[in-house]
């Protein structure tokens, strides 16, 4: 190409990652406009690209006279038990699926690979229904038993992807050595394994922490609200606060954003090893 | 030990077992059961008087309808997108890693939020899109998009494309790193336009990728009823209501468990009969080959 020509392709090429970059970044952009404009310049002021004062005001309210912090120590308390939860039994059974073949391997494939097609919204009414005389609906355990179960082939598969990648040669010299399997899994191949286990624990976090459909089946009282719900009710319950309805929205958003620059690295290995989740 | 590759996955199995299969028989007979939760006395076998009820139910066809609807503009426009935007961060360039993490971002944030964000972004009085739309001649008033009678369902679908765009693109464009980049070097030798090449060698080698992401990507999305259940609730008037969040409605706002099974169940078949027609038309494309 000749230098004018390649010029001319340079700038369309930076000018497009600018215009994505820009839609990608133009919505919550908005979010954190709106949460810090004073409700006074809200409607006056509703186009402009930032307010002409700022204040904390929404903040200050959704921190200390709502049931906020409730709600975010709710979704906390569920993202975190799952992430944690799920993060072990995935080691475990994608140790299994990368380091065995056994008998019945192809139909527990299979049926994980099932847990990823068929629509989960079909399963709110009988989980429903299973909970609620053990005492699980409106509280954080049972959503905690029902999101690890519904996480846990996606991160089983991611795992084995992580393990795949670690040669065989290792565990074995140990046994030779006298370990027994176990013994050389966990010492010498989770530590290797630290970095897969942590982008796992992110995805699963993620995931945890936007779940909304089955929060708000099984969850009606304040007090095991998770953010999601509680998000949701605040906005049918009054009339809509909007900068303090995105102030709870940043709130939200914050966790999600650190969890994400922790695991953007393996992004490309997590999507691609399950290929199914969002 | 024979054991061990059981031991080590029986804690997972176990929970899938209990609390996805055993679930999914039990939501399967209720499809065929007279079933409503404020109602003790429910819960007889009614046979397929559901299905009867379901193939009369307008709302029903106008939520299959627009699931065709929302299910195929987000796939294509996510895809389209996704394809660009990954082939624009395959080349290196300098601030490459940042650029990536931004546009990859909107993945990162809650669906539920990626709603009520947008959901603002459309309302009048605090948003900027109607205004916009309105300075550029496309609206007559600066409306709310999303109580349009005859265009709300682009809400949701703007909303799915902005969150769903960076799915396509990690993945497109962990296929397209994949690529030996001698293969370009060449076909530049050879004379090849940046087209052609772009035509015989990269797509061929994207191919299956293509098609493994968009297969499973919209039987995800047609599925996906967060969106719609934050954003317009299915309205107005059911416009905006899709198969999945008709099924949610019935579950969490009728607490009628019996219907909201049985229209689980037909919309499960009707993804198992897709899926298997993409099996068999990729069988038919291959051995053409």
């Amino acid at each position: 190409m000749t230098r004018p020509k390649r010029l001319v392709a340079t700038v369309a090429h930076r000018a497009a990652i600018l215009c994505y970059v820009v839609f990608a970044l133009f919505p919550l952009f908005w979010l954190l406009k709106v949460s810090v404009t004073p409700n006074d310049l809200l409607y006056s002021e509703g186009v402009r690209l930032w307010p002409s004062r700022t204040v904390f005001d929404h903040f200050d309210f959704v921190l200390r006279h709502s049931d906020f912090p409730l709600f975010f120590r709710n979704s906390m308390i569920v993202s975190l038990s799952t992430a944690f939860i799920v993060t072990i039994l995935a080691s475990l059974g994608g140790y299994a699926m990368s380091r065995f073949t056994f008998r019945g391997k192809f139909w527990i494939v299979g049926l994980m690979l099932l847990t990823q097609m068929f629509p989960l919204v079909m399963l709110i009414a009988p989980i429903f229904k299973i909970l609620s005389p053990l005492g699980l609906t409106n509280s954080l355990s049972g959503l905690i038993l029902v999101y690890v179960a519904f996480n846990v082939p996606f991160a089983t598969f991611l795992m084995q992807s992580f393990f795949d990648g670690i040669p065989k040669d290792l565990e074995e010299a140990a046994m030779i050595d006298g370990a027994t399997r176990f013994m050389a899994f966990r010492q010498i191949i989770l530590p290797l394994t630290l970095p897969g286990m942590a982008a796992t624990l992110g995805f699963v976090f993620t995931a945890a922490w936007s779940e909304l459909l089955f929060a708000l089946m099984l969850i009606s009282g304040v007090d095991a609200s998770t953010f999601p719900v509680g998000l949701l009710s605040f906005v049918s319950k009054f009339s809509v606060d909007f900068g303090q309805m995105m102030a709870a929205g940043v709130l939200a958003l914050i966790p999600a954003c650190l969890f994400f620059f922790f695991i953007q690295r393996y992004l490309v290995q997590g999507l691609t090893a399950g290929a199914v989740k969002g | 030990m024979a054991s061990e590759p059981y031991l080590y996955s029986a804690p997972a199995l176990i929970l899938i077992v209990t609390v996805m299969l055993v679930p999914l028989v039990i939501g399967i007979s209720y499809a065929f059961r007279d079933m409503t939760l404020l109602d003790p006395f429910s819960g007889g076998f009614i046979g397929l008087d559901h299905f009867r009820a379901i193939a009369k139910d307008k709302t029903f066809w106008l939520a299959l309808k627009n699931t065709v609807y929302w299910t195929g503009y987000s796939v294509a426009l996510q895809f389209l997108f996704g394809l660009i935007l990954a082939l624009l961060l395959d080349k290196p360039f300098y601030g490459r890693g940042l650029a990536q993490a931004l546009c990859f971002l909107p993945w990162a944030v809650p669906s539920f939020l990626s709603g009520l964000n947008w959901a603002m972004l459309f309302n009048p009085v605090v948003g900027p899109i109607p205004h916009w739309l309105y300075g550029l001649g496309l609206m007559s008033a600066p409306d709310n998009l999303l109580s349009s009678p005859t265009h709300a369902m682009w809400g949701p679908i703007i909303a799915n494309v902005w969150w769903g765009i960076p799915f396509f693109a990690i993945t497109l464009l962990a296929a397209l790193q994949s690529i030996p980049r001698d293969l370009y070097e060449a076909a530049a030798i050879d004379g090849a336009t940046p087209f052609q090449r772009f035509r015989s060698i990269t797509l061929p080698f994207l191919a299956p990728t293509i098609a493994i992401t968009v297969m499973l990507r919209t039987v995800w999305i047609a599925n996906f009823a967060d969106l719609i259940v934050v954003m317009t609730n299915g309205g107005p008037a059911d416009r905006t209501q899709i198969v999945a969040s008709y099924i949610f409605t019935q579950a969490f706002r009728r607490l009628d468990f019996g219907y909201a099974s049985a229209i689980a169940m037909v919309l499960l078949a009707l993804l198992l009969v897709y899926s298997m027609l993409i099996v068999l038309l990729r069988q038919t494309l291959l051995r053409e080959r």
